[in-house]
């Protein structure tokens, strides 16, 4: 009986929101679609993939593909490379773009701040495939920017293509050079949120610009710098496929630098057309950021609840 | 100093000045890297092959030529019709996107609405776990055979739960006191949502707009993975494609030119053209960015608030 009436409330509510959950439909059956129904298919990883087969009719194979993956050798390698180009990219980074957003708010002439800031979006706009045309320009051996100079000032002639030790810092460049101003706009909304009374208060007190700086500003925009470096730290195990796909391509004598999950995965997927250890390598990804989000998540629950996501 | 910032004036003592050659020494340094690769692509545009081989690519140009661009433009049908595909792709997918993303967030912003927390839930969970490569790609090639369509480089980038978190926002900051006014005054859901919540939100369309504009203009990763007809490549695939081959894209070319003169691939420049083919392919984007560069800050800025 009380089952009952739970039923009909629920009916009496679905007639209620008809329009509302009309207008929800596209988005719903997208997720449904394009994000759920993708997440049964890790079951993948855990099968021996044939065409014929598919997804449901191939035949199991238990752990095979990740024993294959681990045992390769590539696993500690790729995993490594991700997090340690994460955690480079994220800390000189966010130096970078708190170092922008500071000194850009404290130069007072209006016309030097839209102009800079114009530069510095010039490279949000474009695509990685771009990148990858500048970065042969400055760096190829025989016609790179670089090598030009080097061989102008005497110098042999240094080929970055063929040296995994500059990649590092190749990839560091580019990355905080596509990425500078998208992070310096966000902290200098923080920074323009601080109580201009405080400035105020600390000019009376006497400070110094430079007091003003790491007294006040950076001080003020701390939490926004906490949680923003949390949130980064939750996507840790995520490679930017875009950028080592087309800064390094399929340069093979570069790989054990610059090799991240995501290469990997893809080139398992369309180089080998071995399905199952990519699907392998993509289910151990994605439970890896999964867990990584949460403790993030947590870790920013703690520092301050109001900006928890879930 | 006459000019002020937020920070209010401060006494031009010896630190002040101190600071100023920091500050605008940094940012000029940064802004002048950013600027320059796209320099150098245009001045090795304007530069003669001969040039770029025997000195290899500088900032300004060397020996000044047109030569790459006349090359681009013997057969200029290809570039016309990957611009076309773009263009194409980029208006529908946005006017579409904006529409689901727009109809979504007013739905989940609506505080009579009881199962909103739930769909937002059912949204923002997609953003923790995903399926990965391989499933999202058998889902295209094969369960919907998508394989070598149109389809499949509109379908993945038309929803974005980032973008449903902006537009929320946007539309969460709209007065309760004015949809209910336009309920009362007999307006349906549908028109409330279009005659009064839009036209207050028309910044937010247009920084979602872009933001979903951007991403299907530099999109590549897509085609790359379910297109195969040259003739469907969008620009910047197209551009991958030409300039990692770029051997084949010349003889295209030679093939191309009708004129009485034999045109051999191998007289064709390498180097320069890479650059003019970008060029081509870059400028609109670059020329109309200083006019929508301010959605863009409002919508990074909304972003560092949601997070």
């Amino acid at each position: 009986m009380k089952e009952q009436t739970k039923f009909r409330r629920f009916l009496k509510k679905l007639y209620k929101y008809r329009v509302y959950l009309l207008m929800l439909a596209p988005a719903v059956i997208y997720t449904l679609v394009f994000a759920y129904y993708p997440m049964t298919g890790v079951v993948m990883a855990f099968k021996k993939y044939n065409y014929q087969g598919g997804i449901w009719g191939s035949p199991w194979n238990g752990i095979e593909n990740f024993k294959f993956f681990f045992k390769s050798g590539q696993a500690a390698l790729v995993i490594r490379n991700t997090v340690l180009y994460n955690i480079l990219f994220i800390v000189v980074g966010t130096a970078t773009q708190i170092a922008v957003a500071v000194f850009l708010t404290e130069i007072r002439n209006k016309r030097f701040r839209k102009v800079s800031q114009s530069m510095m979006f010039l490279p949000y706009f474009i695509s990685w495939v771009i990148v990858g045309v500048m970065a042969f320009n400055i760096f190829s051996s025989d016609y790179g920017f670089i090598n030009r100079i080097l061989v102008s000032m005497g110098f042999e002639k240094f080929a970055f293509y063929k040296e995994p030790a500059a990649w590092p810092f190749i990839l560091l460049f580019f990355n905080i050079w596509k990425g500078v101003v998208y992070g310096s706009v966000m902290y200098m909304a923080a920074i323009m949120g601080v109580d201009t009374s405080i400035y105020e208060a600390a000019a009376i007190d006497g400070a110094n610009v430079f007091q003003r700086i790491f007294k006040v500003t950076i001080p003020s925009i701390m939490p926004t710098v906490i949680i923003l470096f949390l949130m980064s730290i939750g996507g840790i195990f995520k490679g930017n496929f875009d950028m080592f796909y087309n800064l390094v391509g399929s340069n093979g004598l570069l790989y054990n630098a610059t090799d991240v999950i995501d290469t990997l995965a893809f080139r398992a997927l369309i180089s080998s057309n071995d399905f199952g250890m990519s699907a392998a390598i993509g289910l151990f990804q994605s439970v890896l950021c999964f867990i990584t989000v949460l403790l993030a998540n947590k870790l920013v629950s703690l520092y301050d609840k109001d900006y928890t996501l879930f | 100093m006459a000019e002020k910032n937020h920070l209010g004036k401060v006494k031009a003592g010896k630190d002040v000045i101190f600071l100023n050659i920091i500050a605008y020494g940094f940012c000029s340094i940064i802004a002048l890297l950013c600027l320059i690769p796209f320099i150098m692509i245009l001045s090795g545009s304007f530069s003669s092959e001969s040039a770029i081989i025997a000195n290899g690519f500088s900032i300004l140009p060397q020996d000044f030529s047109l030569e790459a661009y006349k090359t681009v433009f013997k057969e200029p049908i290809t570039i016309v019709r990957a611009y076309a595909t773009t263009i194409i792709l980029t208006a529908v997918g946005t006017v579409v996107g904006l529409l689901i993303q727009t109809m979504t967030a007013y739905v989940l912003a609506r505080k009579d609405f009881e199962w909103r927390n739930g769909f937002s839930f059912f949204f923002y969970f997609t953003t923790l776990f995903s399926g990965g490569l391989v499933p999202t790609f058998i889902l295209y090639t094969r369960t919907l055979g998508l394989k070598d369509s149109y389809l499949a480089l509109l379908l993945p980038l038309t929803f974005s739960v980032y973008n449903l978190l902006v537009m929320k926002s946007y539309i969460t900051s709209i007065p309760d006191s004015l949809i209910d006014a336009a309920k009362i005054d007999g307006c349906g859901e549908v028109g409330t949502l279009f005659k009064v919540v839009m036209p207050l939100i028309k910044p937010a369309l247009a920084t979602v707009g872009l933001f979903i504009a951007l991403a299907y203009w530099n999109d590549w990763y897509n085609a790359m993975l379910y297109i195969n007809s040259e003739e469907k490549y969008p620009l910047q695939y197209f551009l991958y494609q030409q300039v990692n081959n770029i051997e084949a894209y010349k003889k295209l070319i030679a093939n191309a030119t009708v004129s009485s003169s034999v045109v051999s691939a191998l007289s064709l420049p390498t180097q320069t053209l890479k650059m003019a083919l970008t060029i081509v392919v870059t400028g609109p984007i670059i020329l109309a960015f200083p006019f929508v560069q301010k959605y863009f800050v409002q919508g990074i800025t909304i972003g560092a608030v949601k997070g």
